[in-house]
């Protein structure tokens, strides 16, 4: 260290100096003062805009006691509510499951032309707005729609019925399972299945004990994300069912209408129900991460 | 397995085109026709009848004021939002990724809360906590400051559904910085920060980008975390994605199509931006 006062002016002086303050910690990291205040800041920033209102939500849904929590779950329109959101999420999630399959099959087990430009029409609904995407389909099925006189000879209701809550619930998820699936079946290749395949066994063989073990985690991923979208729905949904109490309201639904009654507490209790579905879905995507990140794709932005 | 995958390598690339593998023909189909029913024929039917109004129809719409102050609201308190998200996200990433402290999974976890949890759900709890007698709102209500049922509120919510982005872009290229740029640049007499502004930071910027994107996107249409908390007053807390539910509940169609319209294009210019921002940084950093 003593070197360092008698150096030659032309060596840069601060050269042994750095390395010498930087001793206490290591030189790839910040000092521990650093550090600290930059945890502190991510710590009250998250608790501030992500932990609160999630504890909000159960704080405000037991506040008049569990008594009353309960009781918003006794009336006829939170259970049908409920009954609702499970059969919309029934038919939309393994509709798209198996699209998700199909696309991801076609797009990863074989090179066709266009494959960048398909992958990006399947990512088209992330990036329309959840109001827009109910609207699409009043243009389409409302009474001024274009099917709209057509459905109405016919008697058919979509519009303000449970296909048109479904069909948008289909659209907002679409590409969930097979926005998954894509990148990871490309990882994997073919190689698998080819062998399965000389060695005699028929596709649908291969596919059900070759490709779906290989997958299975990746599937079961796109599913909760799925599932997680389809139950919370709000914005297209809220354009296409028309809000009609005890028929057209799934549980997001009717929270909006208990809000706006001021029954904040049962608003509050039917939210938590969904609270708890994102925390279980939470829990499960971060299981899955830990334990099998090697059979999920690549961890990206949803 | 790998035994069978070597063998076959010879005789492999001659099927690259042509595969073995069963199916194609269904699944491709089956893909097409799927894609068609749900997503192409209804955005089309939303671009037809886009067509109908003409250039000079989506106009007078966007320059209605009411109209007019909704997107400007929207796009705005989207941007803020966005950039206010991506500064504490980069921190966040960086924090999960290279300091090892209690807790740190659970936290990591609890990033993608906003992915999860209805924005029903988050717009009444924000609402709670922001209105005058809310835990965070009674805070500022003696000093005469309102947050929700103002701008401020629908900054809030918008800034709740953008914290996942720029984290879960940025988060995997900072865990493959390689730690000998740093080492050099210590090396080389550049203190912490230098290190960080000038070697580190630079090659993060287009995932960073990316991720201010993504979340600039999905907070201009968000819907359900911001009616609760935005008070919804004509030109002045009414954002672009409520006005299409007003004007489809006036049954008017056309305002309702030409404001979507209007929301639509300009989200897709910035999907584009995105693609142009990624494909500019293949070029400079050799990567996405």
């Amino acid at each position: 260290m003593s070197e360092h006062s008698s150096a030659p002016a032309s060596i840069p002086a601060d050269v042994s100096g750095t390395t010498g303050r930087a001793a206490r910690h290591a030189v790839t990291t910040e000092s521990r003062l650093v550090q600290g205040v930059a945890l502190g800041i991510a710590f009250v920033f998250l608790a501030l805009f992500l932990l609160l209102p999630l504890i909000t939500v159960f704080l405000e849904a037991f506040k008049r006691g569990f008594d009353t929590y309960l009781a918003a779950f006794s009336e006829p329109d939170a259970q049908s509510a409920i009954r609702l959101t499970l059969t919309v999420a029934a038919i939309a999630v393994p509709l798209n499951l198996v699209f998700g399959v199909a696309a991801s099959w076609a797009i990863a087990k074989f090179s066709f032309p266009g494959k960048s430009f398909l992958i990006t029409l399947i990512d088209l609904p992330f990036s329309v707005s959840p109001v827009v995407s109910g609207l699409v389909f009043v243009l389409l099925f409302g009474a001024q729609g274009y099917f709209g006189p057509f459905l109405q000879a016919h008697n058919i209701s979509i519009i303000f019925a449970l296909p048109g809550i479904v069909i948008a619930t289909v659209f907002v998820t679409f590409p969930f399972v097979a926005r998954e699936l894509i990148p990871l079946m490309q990882e994997q290749g073919n190689t698998d299945e080819e062998a399965a395949l000389s060695l005699g066994a028929s596709g649908f063989t291969t596919f059900r004990t070759v490709t779906l073990p290989n997958i299975r985690w990746g599937l079961l991923y796109g599913v909760l994300l799925c599932n997680a979208r389809a139950m919370g729905e709000f914005g297209a949904v809220a354009v296409v069912s028309g809000h009609i109490r005890g028929l057209t309201n799934t549980m997001p639904l009717h929270i909006e209408i208990l809000y706006n009654e001021y029954n904040i507490a049962a608003a509050f209790a039917v939210a938590s129900l969904l609270a708890l579905l994102a925390l279980i879905t939470l829990a499960a995507k971060s299981i899955l991460e830990w334990r099998f990140a090697d059979s999920l794709a690549g961890r990206g932005g949803h | 397995m790998a035994a069978v995958a070597t063998a076959r390598e010879g005789w492999l690339p001659r099927f690259r085109q042509k595969s073995v593998i069963p199916g194609f023909g269904l699944a491709f189909g089956y893909t097409l026709v799927y894609l068609g029913i749900i997503v192409l024929i209804p955005l089309g039917g939303l671009i037809l009848r886009a067509s109908g109004i003409g250039l000079s129809g989506l106009w007078n719409v966007a320059t209605d004021p009411r109209v007019a102050g909704a997107l400007k609201l929207s796009f705005g308190t989207a941007l803020l939002a966005a950039v206010f998200a991506a500064v504490f996200g980069l921190l966040i990433a960086w924090v999960l990724t290279r300091y090892r402290f209690p807790g740190r999974r659970l936290i990591d976890a609890a990033v993608d809360l906003p992915f999860a949890l209805p924005t029903a759900v988050a717009g009444i709890a924000l609402s709670a906590l922001y209105a005058q007698n809310g835990l965070i709102g009674s805070i500022f209500a003696p000093y005469g400051i309102k947050i929700a049922y103002t701008p401020v509120g629908i900054f809030i919510a918008l800034v709740f559904v953008s914290v996942p982005f720029t984290v879960r872009t940025v988060q995997p290229l900072i865990a493959e910085i390689d730690r000998e740029q740093e080492e050099a640049s210590a090396t080389l007499g550049a203190s912490r920060a230098q290190t960080i502004w000038r070697v580190l930071l630079p090659p993060l910027i287009p995932a960073i980008l990316t991720g201010l994107a993504l979340a600039f996107a999905r907070a201009v249409g968000e819907y359900g975390s911001v009616i609760f908390i935005a008070g919804n007053l004509p030109y002045i807390s009414e954002i672009a994605p409520l006005l299409i539910v007003i004007k489809l509940e006036e049954f008017d169609y056309t305002g309702a199509t030409a404001i979507a319209t209007l929301m639509l294009a300009i989200s897709f210019s910035i999907l584009l931006l995105i693609n142009l921002i990624q494909a500019w940084s293949r070029k400079r950093f050799g990567y996405v």
